[in-house]
């Protein structure tokens, strides 16, 4: 991959005036757009993880209900301070992030598989016996939430939701994109790109991807605990494989390792869950399952490399045609 | 000259490496002085960079010790032991692929300094590591490639690139693996002006086919034949040895 | 109390033995061509539903509905073996999980469409049910009847990768599949017909399976981690390695659901990531 632009380009302040357009052309659909919001930074989770650090992860949902529930409970039990349950769900987050970092890092693709599927399925299980406190199958219900900064309400309109997901959307992704041009985020395209090098300038690949697998795990979290205070309902499913699987599904619809991918894909994702899943579940999950072997056969990488060769071979095309009627006259 | 030895630089004590039954290297012993320019021969198969991979600890060893000035780093990751300043390069390029020249060396600068892991300045506004990649590139005519991603590069500016990666973490210990794989006798002067342009206080061992390279950098051989050491001395000795020359001249028979 | 421990020890191997016939396709095809197939439940649900097809369709016994479940398997290996898997054999583990994450999803969908969600029925025939008594434990008899299958098809697989030419052609391009084509195997055919078995066994386990692990739609998924962790504590490289994982998987769930039940099947994922930990290439693995 091409090192990293500075600046800002035209597609993607483009990218990002969308939603505020949508915000006042689509009053309808705000509640729609905080959960794609939600997804878009669940997704942009993974892709540190997967994209980054080219671990295949099963099991991402952990994290995200650990920020679900972590942020659900304590508006339960009377902490509905908005900030500080996304401020928690992080912590939580990351400290499992960590813990579980260690079995990760050394393992090889099939142990990561299954460590990941693992401890999702165990979260699960944690959660669905210990449903006194989390509401098990029935989910938890009672997530009252305080105005964010003592004056935003959150309404049945979904107004506030969406502007609140936006803005931590994109304080994130703000974040994540310095992140890459960082030092840090060298050295993460370093183990990306070589390996096996790096160690031999004096890198503890380990380390990297400890600090990288928490920081997925982190900011998982923190989407976790916005759809908790979005939706104001934590159901068990936010621990489930489903969701896993959906996330990962998402991410590499748009294509991993290029930020953007995780968002793309969600918004694609959710509005044609939307309009498919409602004619059948058994007809969604056909379909999908469908789109993913096609994606993997035809369009390695996602929609954004599709999207760029596309560009670059319409650009080759004009460039060439361009200099056509030059040399006709030139001869 | 006083009669004390300097202390060795890197030395090794009875190193072997076994996989299964088959023995890569037996009962290897290395001293290497300050600043020694020391070459590794051997003919194929004889354990040279299985010796290198142990040395940098991509290996652990059946059996032996390895001392870095003094410091006992048998059982120190790789990473750790470029961190106290043995560093390595490939025979076959390792690279990144996708990172420019500019970003590959910055990368070991980043590393080297401690800065590797902050995340909120950017690589751009890093202007000391940045002229110092630009130097070192510069001293190995890389510059007007450093924007050029690693994979467009021709082979041969692969080659130093390997190099000036390795020289990014400034070694004490620069251990080469055939610098010169590849790279046809024509195209070879560049490396060589590299490779006598090393700082006299950096200590290098490397392994070679290229006998024209051994002989004119050389200031000890040691020479390895099927994972143990045949003989050791200067390049004079080497060369008159009538053993030396059955190893290379039984291999031409076959050949 | 001994007797307990006894009846659970048997039940656990019987559970072990289900898992591992299950398994034993996808351990080989990673161990031989390193390809993760998360679609290998899928497998083991269309030998249940061809089973009970079979049966209640058509009024074949029992077991001569197995025999057609484990033909349908290696039929389905076949096909689509050479029809699809082999365009991504040389693709990342990414790929393939997505890839194989695809088709399982679409058989579920396609299982739910046709059988509806709920759980199958099965009429075992009267001589495999009930207990029989050996040597003081009562154990069931089809739990007995499962171990014996198993044990005769582990025999019967030993015998061919140990003694015959083809499983020496398997062995070989386990160890080294670079080595081996340059021998001249045909690495490509050894693994179509690898696959086929191993789907068929995955079918044969998945019909012998619907009395003891039930048979929805979601098997696949519901069990795949089992799968994985058996292939991944036992290696892709021997028989053996798949069995003992197997079976130590099948005694430590059942004795954990019995002994513990709060928490149940929590043990045998924290045993397994255990196991992992401590051995990150399996029991039997050489690191790669």
């Amino acid at each position: 991959m091409t090192p990293p632009r500075e600046r800002w380009s035209a597609i993607e302040i483009a990218f990002w005036i969308v939603p505020v357009v949508a915000y006042f052309a689509l009053p309808t659909f705000r509640t729609f757009g905080s959960q794609v919001f939600v997804a878009g930074l669940f997704a942009l989770s993974l892709d540190l993880i997967l994209g980054y650090a080219r671990i295949v992860s099963l099991g991402h949902a952990a994290f995200f209900g650990l920020g679900a529930y972590t942020a659900g409970l304590l508006a339960h039990h009377g902490f509905g301070e908005p900030l500080s349950g996304l401020a928690a769900g992080a912590v939580v987050a990351a400290l499992a992030g960590a813990a579980t970092s260690v079995l990760i890092v050394r393992g090889q693709d099939l142990t990561r598989l299954i460590v990941t599927l693992g401890v999702g399925l165990m979260l699960y299980e944690v959660a669905n016996r210990a449903a006194s406190i989390t509401g098990g199958v029935d989910g938890l219900s009672e997530v009252p939430m305080w105005p964010i900064f003592g004056v935003f309400r959150f309404g049945l309109d979904g107004s506030t939701a969406y502007v609140y997901s936006l803005v931590v959307l994109f304080a994130v992704f703000v974040l994540m994109r310095r992140v890459v041009r960082s030092p840090f985020g060298l050295s993460l395209r370093g183990v990306r790109e070589g390996e096996r090098r790096m160690p031999a300038i004096g890198v503890s690949v380990t380390r990297k991807l400890v600090i990288v697998y928490t920081l997925g795990a982190a900011i998982a979290g923190i989407a976790g605990a916005l759809l908790a205070q979005t939706t104001q309902f934590v159901g068990i499913d936010v621990l489930g494989f489903q969701r896993s699987a959906d996330i990962l599904i998402m991410l590499v619809v748009g294509g991993a390792g290029y930020l953007y991918g995780g968002i793309v894909g969600a918004a694609i994702f959710m509005i044609l869950q939307d309009r498919l899943a409602s004619l059948s579940a058994a007809y969604w999950q056909f379909w999908l399952g469908l789109l993913l072997v096609l994606l993997v056969l035809f369009a390695r990488g996602g929609l954004i490399p599709l999207a760029e060769g596309l560009s670059r071979r319409l650009r080759d095309r004009r460039v060439k045609r361009g200099r056509g009627p030059q040399e006709a006259g030139g001869g | 000259m006083s009669a004390a030895t300097p202390a060795s630089m890197l030395r090794t004590t009875g190193l072997s490496k076994s996989f299964g039954a088959f023995a890569a290297n037996t009962d290897i012993a290395l001293a290497l002085a300050p600043g020694a320019r020391h070459a590794l021969i051997g003919p194929n198969g004889a354990g040279k960079t299985t010796l290198i991979n142990l040395l940098t600890g991509v290996l652990k060893p059946s059996a032996g010790e390895i001392w870095l000035d003094g410091e006992r780093v048998t059982a120190m990751p790789q990473h750790r032991r470029v961190k106290r300043g043995m560093t390595r390069t490939f025979q076959i390029n390792t690279l990144f692929p996708g990172l420019t020249v500019l970003e590959s060396v910055l990368l070991a600068i980043f590393e080297r300094t401690g800065v590797g892991n902050r995340w909120a300045r950017r690589v751009a506004a890093m202007r000391d590591e940045t002229a110092e990649a630009m130097a070192l590139l510069a001293s190995l005519r890389l510059e007007d490639a450093a924007a050029t991603p690693t994979r467009d590069l021709p082979y041969g500016k692969q080659r130093l690139l390997e190099i000036a990666l390795a020289l990014a973490t400034r070694p004490r210990v620069l251990l080469l693996d055939e610098p010169a794989a590849g790279i046809p006798a024509h195209a070879s002067a560049e490396l060589f002006g590299v490779l006598a342009a090393l700082p006299r206080d950096v200590t290098v061992l490397f392994i070679e086919h290229d006998m024209d390279l051994v002989f004119r950098f050389a200031e000890r051989i040691t020479v390895l034949v099927g994972g143990r050491v045949l003989t050791e001395g200067t390049p004079e000795a080497i060369a008159a040895d009538p053993r030396v020359r059955e190893v290379y001249l039984g291999e031409a028979d076959h050949g | 109390m001994l007797s307990h421990l006894a009846g659970i020890l048997f039940d656990g191997v019987a559970y072990g033995a289900l898992l591992f016939v299950i398994s034993i396709g996808l351990a080989i095809t990673l161990g031989l061509m390193n390809f993760i197939n998360l679609a290998h439940g899928a497998f083991a649900m269309l030998g249940g539903y061809v089973a009970v097809m079979a049966m209640s369709r058509a009024g074949v016994p029992f077991l001569g509905a197995l025999a057609i479940a484990f033909v349908a398997g290696g039929m389905a290996g076949v096909v689509l073996e050479r029809g699809l898997y082999r365009y991504v054999y040389d693709r990342s583990h990414l790929d393939q999980v997505l890839f194989t994450i695809g088709l399982t999803f679409m058989a579920i969908a396609t299982a739910a469409y046709a059988f509806g969600p709920g759980q199958q029925p099965v009429h075992l025939p009267p001589y495999l049910t009930g207990q029989v008594n050996i040597g003081g434990v009562d154990v069931g008899v089809y739990r007995l009847f499962l171990i014996v299958v198993v044990a005769a098809i582990t025999v019967a697989l030993s015998w061919l990768v140990e003694h015959t030419r083809f499983g020496a052609r398997v062995r070989a391009a386990v160890d080294n599949r670079v080595a081996a084509e340059g021998l001249g195997i045909d690495v490509t055919r050894v693994f179509s017909v690898t696959f086929a078995l191993g789907s068929a066994l995955a079918a044969l386990g998945g019909g012998m399976a619907i009395d003891v692990l039930g048979l929805d739609p979601t098997f696949p998924l519901k069990y795949m981690v089992y799968f994985l962790l058996v292939v991944a504590v036992g290696g892709g490289r021997t028989i053996k390695g798949p069995l003992i994982a197997a079976l130590i998987l099948g005694v430590f769930d059942v004795a954990g659901k019995y002994y513990v039940p709060e928490i149940g099947s929590f043990v045998i994922y924290a045993l397994m990531v255990a196991m992992l930990a401590i051995f990150p290439n399996g029991l039997f693995g050489r690191p790669r």
